[in-house]
């Protein structure tokens, strides 16, 4: 079968060998714990605990603000030191509960879980909800609001997004290969939610390892199905994703239902497995600590609310002197000032970079050579409407369809004139979403 | 507590292609026609015409952009590269003021005046020499070979003689420095494409359109003796590899290439049968840098995703 996949697209080194055999190596924090109260998607969580407060591992330090939204746990058992701004990976101060670690891990006593078999559909989308459940690929979306499309009979097609195109990560290879069960668990969870929905693992072919373990994992599953994908970035993306496998397209003004999608990546799916079948929140995540800044490369099984700085340490340290720390991928993730920030449920990756490839490039004119054409997955004219971006011209922007970008930033990457087409562009949308909100 | 690590917008990685690669490439595939000229034309010094061409037009982007205290931009490689393309398509007899003056025209008029690198809405060297052709009409077309004036093989078609194509593949006729030799043209050609520098695209659909209507349209219909002369005479291969795949003065849809490749084909059959010169390849790339806009207006590409539901 040929390989699934899209239009355009980019090929970077990925990077991937520095960490990818390295199995995950569960990490205990030190010292205090930053939870900021949002790390999704929607309104923050308010917090219930107050400075002083004795708090158990897996107890709630703050509630859903409302229906998008997600509550937020303790991840550790100790005090709560304060509640005060700190920094994020993203590099916007946050109010956050900070907990002081006791080192004892005191477990909360969950409330027993009933049998799979006997949970309703709503039983199942509560738990998933109560855990604090978000989409941990990156966007943060609350899972529980994604999961509770208007018509879920609609549904056909659940996809576990295990592209992981992002070079240099290596969390969700990990995850398929050393956590399988978990993920094909979580898969039955969402299916028990659509009755006519068929789930499908979504899978690069630069991991043939994982494809195999899958496809021998899901043999006597008759509703599941593994397919592989064409390596190539942003294959991962959720619009790519849906297309290469179910030959949907859909834009900006519509969500995967309007297809009859629900897309997750493999850390969600393996926290919706712990929601539902353990009864726990959602308190960790692995994270690969990589690039050619940090002296061994590894990933990591990590608590909520641990200092980035830990895992660096625990990864040997850094080496030579990185230029370049980036919270996430090096396509899409967001360059730190400090590793003084915590991990959060979107944070996949923390990548040390030596060389700043951005610094080192001086930008020039375009000459329209149309490479940021070719490789644009939503099939726009990058260079264009950047420059209509720059000038501030809103209308010509929305026109030239400024607002179906991604902002995978392939233009970006590929533009010999070394320009900051993705950076424009994204600003640009940001503007016009404010205006629209103001309206 | 700052480690004061760098901070910038996604992404953070960057292909190796640079604007500077690219230019360098265009100027070492051309290298190939550029030996076979001089050695060619050794006889009438066609070197010195490289040389002074190409100096000519590094120091006027060097002067004007010193004098309007803008960044010297030389070391990208794009006035060197205009500067040989125009040195390719002059005759190797062409004297020295001339070289200067359609340097000076190319870098000065039609590149630097409308905004520099990027912005030019015509080829700077393929304006030059029409503008040198408008010019010195005798001059430009009074070709030189073996001692002799003579007609290139064009101007020999045209007035119904025969012509030795195999000379005209390996380029021992008469013509500008650069076009006469189809071989180390298409050494030149699978250079670019081998270092993705440029697109089959275009070079393809206007030799494929260009072919199709002189075979309707020259009375020669399916002689195929005919149609390999004229693929391999005048400027078509030179233009069709290196000129109307400029980028700057192509369309930059795919969609949009296409229908400029096939404009471009069209056109040269246009002013080669039925023009009164022999030669079109100059004028027609030309006029197609000017249809450009509106090409790319009316192939704009559909979003991905667009025109599904809602």
């Amino acid at each position: 079968m040929a390989l699934l996949t899209f239009r355009g697209g980019v090929h970077p080194d990925d990077g991937k060998d520095l960490a990818k055999d390295k199995a995950i190596v569960e990490l205990k924090p030190n010292g205090e714990l930053v939870y900021p109260l949002s790390q999704h998607i929607g309104a923050p969580a308010s917090p219930i605990v107050k400075t002083g407060d004795q708090v158990t591992r897996g107890q709630k330090l703050a509630e859903a603000g409302g229906f998008v939204s997600a509550p937020i746990y303790s991840s550790v058992s100790g005090t709560v030191k304060k509640i005060e701004p700190r920094m994020t990976p993203t590099g916007s101060a946050v109010n956050s509960v900070i907990v002081e670690n006791d080192g004892v891990y005191t477990e909360t006593e969950y409330e027993p879980v009933k049998a799979f078999d006997q949970l309703s559909k709503e039983e199942i989308l509560k738990l998933i909800s109560d855990a604090g459940v978000v989409g941990m690929g990156g966007a943060g979306f609350p899972t529980h609001v994604k999961l509770s499309p208007k018509e879920p009979d609609k549904i056909e097609y659940v996809i576990a997004n295990c592209a992981e195109c992002e070079p240099y990560i290596t969390a969700d290879y990990r995850r398929m290969l050393e956590n399988p069960d978990e993920l094909i668990s979580g898969m039955k969870v969402i299916l028990k939610l659509f009755d006519n929905a068929r789930g499908i693992f979504g899978v690069e072919d630069n991991k043939p390892d994982c494809i195999e373990r899958l496809e021998e994992l899901t043999k006597d599953e008759p509703r599941m199905e593994v397919m592989k994908l064409k390596t190539k970035y942003p294959q991962g993306a959720e619009r790519q994703l849906i297309y290469a496998t179910t030959g949907r397209a859909i834009n900006s003004s519509m969500l995967p239902a309007d297809a009859g999608c629900v897309v997750d990546n493999v850390e969600t799916i393996i926290a919706i497995h712990n929601a539902v079948m353990n009864g726990k929140p959602s308190l960790e995540r692995v994270v690969t600590v990589s690039g050619d800044g940090v002296k061994e490369p590894s990933n990591f099984k990590v608590l909520f609310g641990t200092n980035q700085r830990e895992l660096v340490e625990a990864a040997g340290g850094l080496a030579g002197e990185p230029k370049k720390v980036i919270s996430g991928g090096p396509m899409m993730g967001f360059s730190m000032l400090s590793l003084d920030t915590p991990i959060t449920k979107t944070s996949s990756s923390i990548l040390c970079l030596t060389k700043d490839e951005v610094a080192e490039y001086e930008s020039g004119p375009c000459i329209n050579c149309g490479r940021c054409v070719d490789v644009c997955p939503s099939r726009l004219l990058p260079t264009w409407i950047a420059k209509y971006a720059e000038r501030l011209e809103e209308e010509m922007f929305v026109k030239h369809e400024g607002m179906e970008c991604v902002e995978c930033g392939a233009c970006s990457y590929v533009c010999p004139a070394k320009l900051q087409l993705k950076q424009s562009i994204g600003s640009m949308r940001k503007i016009v979403l404010a205006n629209r909100k103001k309206q | 507590m700052s480690d004061n690590f760098n901070i910038s917008s996604s992404p953070h990685i960057r292909a190796r292609v640079t604007t500077d690669k690219i230019m360098l490439i265009v100027f070492i595939a051309l290298l190939p026609a550029t030996f076979f000229g001089i050695y060619n034309f050794r006889d009438q010094n066609a070197w010195i015409v490289v040389v002074v061409t190409v100096a000519a037009s590094v120091a006027t982007e060097y002067i004007y952009e010193k004098l309007m205290k803008k960044k010297v931009t030389i070391r990208d490689f794009s006035a060197a590269l205009t500067g040989l393309l125009l040195a390719l398509n002059l005759p190797a007899n062409a004297p020295w003021w001339m070289c200067v003056l359609g340097s000076v025209f190319a870098i000065l008029i039609v590149k630097q005046l409308f905004g520099g690198l990027g912005q030019n809405f015509m080829n700077p060297a393929l304006a030059a020499r029409c503008f040198l052709l408008i010019s010195f009409t005798g001059r430009m077309t009074n070709f030189v070979y073996d001692g002799v004036s003579g007609a290139t093989p064009l101007a020999q078609m045209k007035a119904g003689e025969a012509v030795n194509t195999m000379d005209m593949l390996l380029g021992y006729t008469a013509g500008t420095i650069g076009e006469t030799s189809v071989i180390a043209i298409m050494i030149g050609a699978i250079i670019l494409i081998l270092a993705g520098a440029i697109d089959i695209l275009i070079p393809g659909t206007y030799i494929a359109s260009f072919v199709i209507f002189i075979i309707l349209f020259s009375g020669h219909g399916l002689d195929a003796q005919y149609i390999t002369a004229q693929l391999c005479g005048g400027g078509l291969m030179l233009g069709a590899w290196f000129m109307a795949t400029d980028y700057v003065t192509s369309p930059i849809t795919k969609t949009g290439q296409l229908i400029y490749g096939i404009c471009l084909g069209v056109l040269t059959g246009l002013f080669r049968l039925f023009g009164a010169s022999a030669e079109g390849v100059s004028y027609a790339i030309i006029f197609g840098n000017l249809l450009v806009p509106l090409i790319e207006k009316v192939t704009l590409p559909k979003p991905f995703g667009k025109g599904g539901e809602k």
